[in-house]
């Protein structure tokens, strides 16, 4: 008579019970009700066309997705100061995914009950994978400013485009392969090294496609080390480089990073060039001093030095806005949410019901046939939903960002 | 050449961690508490002496004001979250523990950002590297090894030679008898947390000055790896961590210098695991056995 | 003399199976009928993973009375286990699945056993920072192990993607049943008590002839086994894998859930795992300011619990529907007894 089991089963029927219990709550919270969640036009058919905007707000991620969100609430809120698309405004939706993929999938199924009719995001590469395979099904337009791994748009598995995935940066290879031929041909180098984070794949992915340009052009690479996201002490990694005296350094990391290798390197003496991708942009910022990377060159969607009006304009309007610079997700993240909204503006001039099925796929081929001019360039879209846009190389010189050239 | 490069930068990461290493194996000695907020002591110093910096104080002043700030924090941690634990079981005390480091990363990033910011280096510590035959080194190496190792003499002779170490010895001996001693017990572990902080505050400056950089997580790591070092060098003993820090410094740097930095952090705690299965109180801990 | 009824053991089951059908099939209707849209489905789905998560954890720190830090690195090879085994098993769907979930769970027993045999010869602080290394190194091999092997394995910092989605509210219900129904069966059987007996005290639990070595192993596996099926099951809700999901961080999280339940009650863990993952996305509907400082809010949660009732919330207590059905009858017995006195004295 030993009082056993039961109380177990006891418990799992009251998880069960819990389970049940969580979702009635917060279902009755949300009054757009049960058949919204499939059909959205009932939500968006009003005077407001409802777009999601998903990034990480808190956690690890944030800065990204603050910068990032914050240029595509930008280009919205002044959209609708314009007057908005035919006279409706954008209503958008900013949800915190926290950087986590297991939350980007259920703030995407949140955007998806109230109705967007697309999405821009999300902002680092496995939340944007997670949503652009959970989003498939619904065919939701979905456009990132800042996932620049190839797999976002391009099922690594099978090769098959993602159709409703588009992005208005460049993808990890470009820029590789771009930095491998510049440092090749313009800076003359004989021989490099590669120093990434073998935790972000942005760097990984980088560091692949420089390392493989490089050996079909006939750049040496003489040493390639790597460190952690944790790390903070590269001084053994960059020892080993020096001792072989490279002519360039490429350093495929983020700015944080770059501002805490490009002291350690000069302490111990190495003399080699800085080579980076767009994730260099804001390293002024980042370090104290500027001229630890003085004569630093990387390549990047736009540049602050750049005179032309739209680039100008929007600077201010961030700083006026915000309070602080832009940096490069603000600035393509502002492009997905323009090249977003002139989709809308033809689905909605083609006259479909905002919400259904055909108005998403009306955006999705505006977005395939966009061919205009935007802050950071020239956009037109390729077979794999990637853009075809010049990448500017961006030299650090007098503790400024300085306009190189065009390559 | 290139391996004494490297032996240098190994003992300059070495010291830092010795130093932190230091507070983890006081605080430990005397009330047996794994302190996993000290990282974030660190970090707490390093924004107040950016911040201060930022804010037009002195260098020199900035500095103090920091490790001041680390003291005032680690003992108020101690009166409010652990005090009131001193009787309860250890896995209480490590939890509460766990959750002052949490909340005082979550904090930081509220307060102050998730960004990393740059930390003025340069203004407190002067100068640029020499060469020496060849060898590189740095003068933010030469002032962290030689700060390292004063504040460790003058620890040993704190602990070794004053009433007030003499008191802390005889805490972490046993803490019921030294009450009957007459030693104020509480004053005691409040002196240890305050020195301990203290060389968190020392660690902070240096640390921020060879890795300009603070951001909120940046002490949960260092305090990992400072916490291998105590326990490599034997928890509780000072002179332990001091040789603790050392080593773990050492071996991080020379797996780098291998060529294997993917597995810095994965060789780093496979010491840790092969010192406490061969011997779980360390290279210079005194060994310890349960009374029934 | 009034004797109090006891429920029989049959009927017991009886009771308690039936409640679960009942709920399942309440959950069934509630989805089918649209009443719970996809989204409050997925939040739904992650509760379940994290109710297996903390209840195995639970294990290890309730009954045993030890700290691993490890736990999300049981998680990562059940998940990568399963992830990896689904995408090359020639046989698709739900049978794979199942057998995914289940060798999920064994190689996550397996290394529950590696890490367990020397972890647990050491205790307390030295543990905890133990399983912490453990996990760390787990989650650097997953990171590194594609550069080592030459070839495409875990797919690195990018992540393991293309991982078939079953992950459902039925699959997901049942695993969430039988993982509490076999900890609770544990529990209660020899092997349980044993394994309590060393949480009260080690030293005597020996001397009575308890293999403690054995006993600590034996619940060290049992919880690493069910993180690795919640984490099969978190693979295929999400499709894809990255090693930075593994972190230190989630460990600590599955830990607040177990510490902030009740150390030892499997209902606070089952409770304290739906409160804090569902919590997040109330507060974000009403306010982003407040839902950014949840981490703070957790963390003075965490110390102010461990101050006031360092057992959890709900301490060791569990909650059993028979028991309170005993009560109830033994109160009506207590008036049928005063009414008809001596009628029925067995």
């Amino acid at each position: 008579m030993k009082k056993k089991i039961l109380s177990l089963m006891l418990t799992a029927a009251v998880c069960g019970g819990l389970l049940a219990g969580c979702n009635s709550t917060p279902s009755s919270s949300a009054p757009s009700g049960s058949q919204a969640g499939n059909d959205s036009s009932a939500a968006s058919g009003g005077d407001t066309i409802k777009v999601g905007i998903l990034a990480p707000l808190t956690g690890d991620a944030a800065q990204y997705g603050i910068a990032a969100s914050n240029g595509a609430k930008l280009y919205f809120d002044q959209l609708n100061a314009a007057g908005g698309i035919n006279g409706k405004n954008i209503e958008y939706i900013l949800l915190d995914e926290k950087g986590q993929a297991a939350d980007a999938v259920t703030a995407y199924n949140n955007l998806l009950e109230q109705g967007v009719t697309a999405i821009v995001g999300d902002v680092t590469t496995a939340p944007t994978v997670a949503v652009a395979v959970e989003s498939a099904s619904a065919n939701m337009p979905l456009i990132t400013g800042s996932a620049t791994a190839a797999s976002v748009t391009v099922d690594p598995d099978t090769n098959a485009v993602r159709p409703n995935v588009f992005r208005s940066c460049f993808i990890d290879p470009f820029q590789g392969e771009k930095m491998a031929s510049f440092s090749k041909e313009k800076l003359n180098a004989k021989t490099a090294a590669v120093l990434f984070n073998t935790n972000v794949d942005y760097s990984v992915g980088l560091k692949d496609a420089f390392i493989a340009k490089a050996a079909e052009i006939g750049l040496e690479i003489v040493a390639t080390e790597s460190y952690s996201t944790n790390d903070v002490d590269f001084k053994g990694q960059l020892t080993n480089i020096s001792a072989k005296n490279p002519d360039v350094l490429f350093c495929p990391d983020y700015y944080q990073k770059v501002a805490l290798i490009a002291p350690q390197a000069k302490e111990i003496g190495l003399t080699a060039t800085f080579v980076g991708g767009d994730g260099w942009d804001g390293a002024i910022e980042a370090i104290n001093d500027a001229s630890l990377i003085e004569g630093a060159y990387y390549c990047s969607g736009f540049s602050a030095d750049d005179s032309s009006e739209a680039v100008q304009k929007f600077l201010t309007d961030y700083n006026t806005a915000y309070n602080t610079a832009p940096n490069m997700f603000s600035a393509t993240t502002y492009d997905a949410a323009a090249i977003l909204a002139d989709a809308i503006k033809s689905a909605e001039s083609a006259g479909l019901a905002a919400g259904s099925d055909e108005y998403k796929a009306a955006i999705i081929s505006a977005i395939s046939a966009t061919n205009a001019d935007y802050v950071t360039g020239h956009f037109t879209y390729d077979q794999s939903n990637n853009p075809v846009k010049d990448a500017v190389i961006i030299k650090i010189a007098d503790g400024k960002y300085t306009f190189d050239c065009k390559f | 050449m290139l391996f004494l490069s490297q032996i240098i930068n190994g003992l300059q990461l070495g010291s830092i961690y010795a130093l932190v290493a230091l507070g983890y194996s006081m605080v430990y000695g005397i009330i047996m508490l794994l302190n996993f907020a000290h990282g974030d002591i660190i970090m707490v110093g390093g924004y107040v002496a950016m911040l201060t910096i930022a804010a037009g104080v002195h260098p020199i002043l900035a500095v103090i004001l920091a490790i001041l700030a680390c003291v005032v924090l680690g003992v108020m941690i101690d009166k409010v979250a652990y005090a009131p634990l001193r009787s309860s079981p250890r896995i209480s005390l490590l939890i509460t523990a766990i959750g002052v480091s949490f909340l005082l990363e979550n904090l930081a990033q509220n307060i102050w950002g998730a960004n990393a910011r740059p930390f003025p280096n340069s203004s407190i510590i002067k100068g640029s590297a020499i060469n020496i035959g060849g060898v590189h080194i740095g003068n933010t190496a030469i002032v962290t090894i030689a700060v390292s190792l004063l504040s460790m003499v003058v620890l040993t002779f704190l602990v070794q030679k004053t009433k007030r170490g003499k008191a802390m010895r005889a805490v972490s001996e046993d803490m019921g008898t030294a009450q009957l001693m007459g030693i104020n017990v509480n004053n005691t572990i409040t002196f240890t947390f305050a020195v301990g902080s203290a060389l968190a505050g020392i660690g902070s400056i240096l640390y921020c000055c060879t890795y300009p950089q603070v951001s909120p997580t940046m002490g949960s790591m260092l305090g990992l790896k400072a916490f291998v070092a105590a326990v490599l060098g034997g928890i509780g003993s000072i002179p332990g961590a001091m040789v603790g820090g050392f080593a773990i410094g050492m071996a991080e740097v020379l797996v780098r210098a291998a060529g294997l930095s993917d597995w810095t952090d994965g060789a780093v705690f496979a010491i840790l695991i092969v010192v406490l299965l061969f011997r779980p109180t360390g290279l210079m801990g005194r060994p310890m056995t349960e009374k029934v | 003399m009034r004797q109090r009824v006891q429920i029989p053991m049959p009927v017991r089951y009886l009771i308690n199976g039936v409640l679960i059908v009942l709920l399942f099939l309440l959950g069934q209707v509630l989805i089918s009928t649209g009443v719970l849209s996809s989204y409050y489905q997925k939040i739904l789905l992650q509760v379940g993973v994290y109710i297996i998560a903390a209840v195995s954890l639970n294990v290890a720190t309730g009954y045993l009375g030890q700290l691993p830090l490890g736990h999300a690195g049981f998680m990562a090879v059940g998940g990568y286990t399963a992830g990896i085994f689904m995408k090359n098993f020639p046989i698709k769907g739900m049978p794979a699945f199942v057998l995914a979930i289940l060798l999920a769970g064994i190689v996550a027993g397996i290394f529950g056993i590696i890490i367990g045999i020397p972890a647990l010869r050491l205790k307390g602080d030295y543990l905890a920072i133990i399983t912490l290394g453990f996990g760390e190194i787990i989650r650097v091999i997953l990171l590194n192990i594609d550069t080592v092997l030459g070839f495409k394995f875990t797919g690195g910092a990018a992540g393991l993607m293309g991982i078939p989605k079953y992950t459902s509210f039925p699959i997901v219900f049942i695993c969430v049943a039988v993982t509490c129904l076999a900890i609770h069966t544990m529990m209660k059987s020899r092997h349980g008590r044993a394994i309590l007996s060393i949480r009260e005290n080690e030293i005597a639990a020996e001397s009575c002839g308890i293999n403690t070595f054995y006993y600590k192993t034996m619940a060290f596996v049992a919880s690493a086994f069910f993180a690795g099926v919640a984490g099969a099951l978190f693979a295929s809700y999400l499709g894809l894998l990255v090693p930075s999901d593994f972190g230190f961080m989630k460990s600590i999280e599955i830990l607040v859930m177990v510490v902030l339940g009740g150390m030892g009650s499997m209902l606070g863990s089952v409770l304290a795992a739906a409160v804090l993952t569902i919590v997040p996305f109330a507060l974000q509907s009403i306010s982003q300011t407040v839902a950014d400082y949840r981490m703070v809010i957790y963390s003075v949660l965490l110390i102010i619990v461990m101050i006031f009732k360092p057992s959890g919330l709900l301490g060791t207590y569990d909650f059993s529907f028979t028991r309170i059905l005993e009560k109830l009858i033994n109160r009506v017995g207590i008036h049928d007894g005063v009414a008809k006195k001596g009628e029925k004295s067995r």
